[in-house]
């Protein structure tokens, strides 16, 4: 559409162009990074980038599943806490799994099983949730699935709480924390470069599949107009199931990395790291995936800068006030298109 | 429940039984039926405890000093149904405002500051410091979309009690503030222990106040404007409402709600801990407005009652039957622990299957009666009525 | 400040006081797509003014310009005299602005020493500043006249939003009914009646004479919007249960119930019947002559529009092709062309 002939003046100066490439919050969150680096220093940056990768796993889901259908999934940060309890079972019941392994082959394979059996299993987790509390509230008033949502939340809690109990569960590292390695003179564990690589893995792939497939095309279509994409044919029905399947395995395997990096997993994570993964999703303006993957590893820098500093009980404040500020001054986040919403 | 509830309902919809009569009253001294209907019940439920079953749990004292709780928590579910019921916006963060007027009156009047607030004023400074927290989170967040506020005020009821916590040399801690005056009136002390009555007809006062106030707001115009935004905002917005700051009303007198409860309870149990203010709290408060049936006054303080009665009495009942009978499995349940599974297995069921609540209001009912006149409706040539 | 806006003669609209509203080059994009491109308007004091055009052409849009839904991205809407939409200027300015008092709050109390009285200092400055912020907001979000008129000194244009259209004297009616579902008819018309009611809360908390009086008085009215439309028999009916040509009648008389001097009308026989139609465009005619109301309709039927008004835009692809009476715009070749290659009548 070239004719546009509307009068649009633009300025030809640098901070123009820069705001039209859209490449700002991209250079913003570089320059953070940078600067994390030298007030962390090495270690706390690369524990950063780690815990960063769990909530940026976790807050894909929340933006895929709120980019479909508009929806707070409240109980998200709940199928990812279950996620890790599942990837619990497998290791200790399925695999007999207890402490580090000793050998790469084990360590592989036990991973790769955890890592498949969790994912599926809460995927489908994912998809009965939808199925039966989400989908036949599809055209009520807005309330309606929130409260649903919320009611999920609380059930998926309340029932790891009866099976396993209220207090932290040890869980079983396979891959040894000591396990070390000299990368340019810093030491760096291999269970944090293994999930820094298995997120990005994960996203690029997600990332692959919706722009590259059929499926994740009609993902796309669906979440910019559900009328018009079904009128196109795409089955409506079937691409929430899908999203929801793919956000739920994606929290399945931030469980599974949770237990692997922290050796213990408690009911109530799933409600603390929810909250954080959403602020993460906010941020990266909702809907939106890539956004919503840096603003996984934002939220891991605000907490591991904190902890640093001896703050470590005010994080959580932290991370809501970045909430609050993100919803004031940039509700369409960081990378969202600015359409501002009205009533 | 009509809004103008001054005009004279059609003749089709007067019935000429009992029943109608007296909602046709009802509807027309809201105020009066209020405080009959609740005075009622509050002089009823002590003598009901006197008799078996009831008798042989607890003594008539701890009764009642239950139904006092239990009062609190109507008064909670009677504001949070003005945010949730009435306005149609999520508030997941409703213990926190709780706490903030529970920590006004325990900073007020209590020996951690050395500070003699007396009672009664307190009470309106606790529900205005907790307006002033709900109109400051409000107000960022209610410019936009209507589910931004549930996942803010869920992160607003965690800090809340995180900060207390944490804020120990202004707050104690964990410990919590202990030692808070009891209400007086005149020479009179509010007594902790033995006679549970006072406190009880406070309660009662406050309950029948907040009812009477929240239903002249809910017929009024603000009423009105929260309901047509619940319905659609959009066209809510098209007829000439702010709807920023209808829901930032909303929103605050919800909170105002909250602090009263907290004054309340603060000088009810004389100690204060963040414990008392978790998001437990939050999520039973919303079951009971949830289950009461949205938007339905009196549902909802019905709902808020049952709710209380069945996690402070009903289940704990159960347990002792169940170790006395000894039946294999039941008596190993501890039926408390299933409390929150059992609310969200509610809240689920109930917006799936009945969200009109499970005490529909009037409305519903009145929804079915005209749909049964409908035919009497015969309008002839709707169009030729001439324009006066 | 305000007097720039309000139109004097040199202001910003220096329309005649015969015009009512006056769209001066409104054009929308969304993204790529030009919905509407330059189109202006002059709807004259008492007129009926319609806008036609195949679906799509961008009509609706241009509607929710004037209706405060939707910012355009040029051009400007006055009414009355005083310009109400505009394009969005500076905005980002008001979210550095909100910045403001808490940075002064910050430096002061950080000149005054608090970051050397330790955590007891760290934390009041926080606190200071998180209360500016949120103070700030607050007056945000009422937007108090002295707030509207600093952001006005400092360049700041926001358009104004549905409800200081109302406000301002317009009403509307939707082309999907947007009724209040589970309110009754004549709680529908009193949710319209919202500004003409003038009670505080306190009224309504003590239940006041005067908002007794006030509710009376306008469900009195109310009764008298219900029965202009002929509805007076189902005033206590859920709108939900009334029929597709009552809640059509319905939303019509809530746009009433504001006494706008503006109706906007997007489609009113959308879905309806010959016969329904008919009664409507009659209703519509007996408005003006009867409120003196001036109506600006939208109609994708070239048939209902003919009969009634007194001018007429044409739209297509998002262009203004034609305008005048009905029987220029009948006879302009682009119009029978925009038409027929659509294939519609």
């Amino acid at each position: 559409m070239a004719s546009m002939a509307v009068g649009a003046t633009a300025r030809p100066n640098v901070l123009a162009a820069l705001r039209h490439s859209g490449a700002s919050p991209y250079l913003f969150i570089v320059a953070l990074a940078v600067a994390m680096y030298f007030v962390l220093g090495p270690r706390q940056f690369v524990n950063a980038l780690t815990i960063g990768a769990i909530y940026a796993l976790v807050a894909l889901g929340y933006t895929m599943v709120y980019g479909i259908i508009e929806l707070i999934n409240f109980a998200h940060g709940d199928v990812f806490m279950v996620g890790s309890f599942v990837s619990l079972f497998v290791l200790t019941n399925v695999l007999g799994q207890e402490g580090s392994a000793s050998d790469l082959g084990g360590i592989v394979f036990e991973l790769a099983i955890t890592f498949a059996l969790t994912m599926v299993i809460v995927g489908i987790l994912g998809v009965l949730i939808e199925r039966f509390a989400y989908r036949p509230l599809r055209n009520a008033p807005r309330l309606a699935p929130l409260i649903t949502a919320i009611g999920i939340s609380f059930i998926l809690q309340n029932l790891v709480q009866i099976i396993y109990g209220p207090s932290p569960v040890n869980t079983p590292q396979v891959i040894s924390p000591t396990a070390r390695v000299d990368i340019a003179g810093v030491s760096i564990g291999w269970v944090n470069i293994f999930i820094i690589a298995t997120a990005i893995v994960l996203m690029v792939g997600l990332q692959l599949f919706v722009s590259r497939t059929k499926m994740g095309r009609a993902m796309r279509s669906t979440a910019s107009d559900r009328e018009a994409a079904a009128l196109m044919g795409v089955d409506i029905n079937r691409t929430i199931a899908l999203t929801f399947l793919i956000g739920s395995a994606l929290a399945g395997a931030a469980g599974v990395v949770q237990g692997l990096y922290f050796g213990n997993i408690q009911f109530v994570i799933g409600f603390q790291s929810g909250l954080k993964a959403f602020t993460a999703a906010v941020l990266g303006g909702i809907g939106n995936l890539a956004g919503a993957a840096i603003g996984g590893f934002f939220i891991g820098f605000v907490e591991v800068t904190a902890a640093n500093f001896g703050y470590f009980v005010w994080a959580q404040a932290a991370v809501f006030m970045i909430l609050i500020v993100t919803l004031v001054f940039r509700p369409a986040g960081l990378f969202g298109q600015q359409l501002g919403e009205r009533a | 429940m009509s809004a103008g509830q001054s005009l004279p309902a059609p003749v089709e919809l007067r019935g000429s039984g009992i029943r109608s009569r007296l909602s046709d009253f009802s509807d027309r001294h809201r105020s009066i039926s209020v405080l009959v209907g609740v005075g009622a019940v509050a002089a009823a439920l002590p003598l009901i405890v006197l008799l078996p079953p009831f008798s042989g749990f607890s003594g008539q004292t701890v009764w009642v000093d239950g139904f006092t709780i239990a009062g609190i928590f109507i008064l909670l579910a009677l504001g949070l149904n003005i945010v949730v019921g009435m306005s149609g916006l999520l508030d997941l963060g409703y213990a926190a405002f709780f706490a903030i007027g529970a920590y006004t009156y325990a900073f007020a009047a209590s020996p951690f500051y050395g500070n003699e607030f007396p009672f009664w004023p307190m009470l309106l400074v606790g529900a205005a410091m907790a307006a002033i927290f709900g109109i400051m989170l409000g107000a960022p967040t209610l410019r936009l979309r209507g589910d931004y506020l549930a996942i803010v005020t869920l992160g607003f009821g965690e800090i809340v009690p995180i900060t207390i916590l944490n804020l120990s040399q202004y707050t104690d801690g964990p410990n919590g503030i202990g030692g808070i005056d009891a209400p007086t009136i005149a020479d009179f002390t509010f007594p902790t222990t033995g006679n549970p009555w006072p406190y009880y007809l406070t309660m009662v006062g406050l309950i029948v106040i907040s009812m009477i106030l929240i239903y002249r707001l809910q017929n009024s115009r603000l009423g009105r404007s929260w309901m047509a935004i619940r319905e659609d905002e959009l066209a809510a917005a098209a007829n000439g409402i702010n709807t920023v700051t209808t829901k930032l009303l909303a929103f605050a007198l919800g909170a105002t709600t909250a602090g009263l409860a907290g004054v309340f309870l603060a000088a009810k149990l004389q100690t204060v801990t963040p414990n008392l203010f978790r998001f437990d709290v939050s999520f039973t408060v919303l079951a009971m407005v949830v289950l009461g049936g949205m938007g339905n006054i009196w549902g909802v303080a019905v709902g808020a009652f049952i709710v209380f009665m069945i996690q402070s009495v009903l289940l704990k009942q159960l347990n002792l039957f169940f170790d006395n009978v000894q039946i294999p499995i039941l008596s190993e349940i501890d039926f408390l622990q299933y409390q929150f599974l059992l609310y969200g297995i509610a809240l689920v069921a109930m917006m799936l299957l009945r969200p009109e609540g499970l005490f529909p209001s009037q409305r519903r009912k009145r929804e079915l009666h005209t749909e049964e006149d409908a035919e009497f409706g015969e309008l002839g040539d709707p169009m030729g009525a001439s324009p006066e | 400040m305000n007097e720039s806006k309000a139109g004097s003669p040199g202001g910003l609209a220096g329309a005649p006081p015969e015009t009512l509203l006056r769209a001066q080059g409104v054009t929308k994009r969304f993204g790529g797509l030009v919905a509407v491109r330059e189109v202006s308007l002059d709807i004259p004091k008492g007129a009926i003014v319609s806008i036609i055009g195949p679906n799509g052409a961008g009509k609706t849009t241009f509607f929710n310009v004037i209706a405060g839904i939707i910012d355009p991205t040029a051009g400007t809407v006055a009414f009355k005299g005083r310009t109400l939409i505009t394009r969005p200027r500076r905005v980002w300015l008001e979210s550095v602005l909100w910045m403001v008092p808490a940075i002064v709050v910050a430096s002061i109390e950080l000149a005054l020493g608090a970051a050397q009285a330790g955590d007891d200092g760290i934390i009041l400055t926080a606190f200071g500043v998180v209360g500016a912020l949120v103070v700030t907001l607050v007056v945000a979000t009422i937007r108090p006249a002295w707030y509207s008129a600093l952001l006005a000194r400092l360049g700041i244009l926001r358009s104004a939003r549905p409800n200081d259209v109302v406000a301002a004297g317009m009403g509307r009616t939707f082309q999907n009914i947007r009724l209040f579902q589970n309110m009754t008819a004549l709680e529908n018309i009193l949710v319209g009646m919202h500004l003409k009611l003038r009670a505080s809360i306190i009224d309504h908390l003590i239940a006041s004479r005067r908002q007794q009086r006030e509710e009376d008085a306008a469900a009195e009215r109310a009764g008298e919007l219900l029965r202009l439309v002929g509805l007076h028999k189902r005033e206590n009916e859920l709108a939900k249960n009334l029929p597709y040509g009552d809640q059509r009648r319905l939303e019509l008389a809530r746009a009433l119930a504001n006494d706008p001097a503006l109706l906007l009308l997007d489609e009113p026989t959308a879905g309806m019947n010959p016969n329904e139609t008919a009664q409507m465009t009659a209703l519509i005619g007996r408005l003006r002559t009867n409120l003196g109301v001036s109506i600006l309709l939208i109609e994708h039927d070239m048939r209902v529009v003919m009969g009634i008004s007194d001018h007429i835009l044409v739209m297509d692809h998002g262009e203004q092709i034609a305008e005048g009476t009905p029987d220029e715009v009948r006879r302009d070749p682009k119009v029978i062309e925009a038409y027929l290659g659509t294939g519609a009548s």
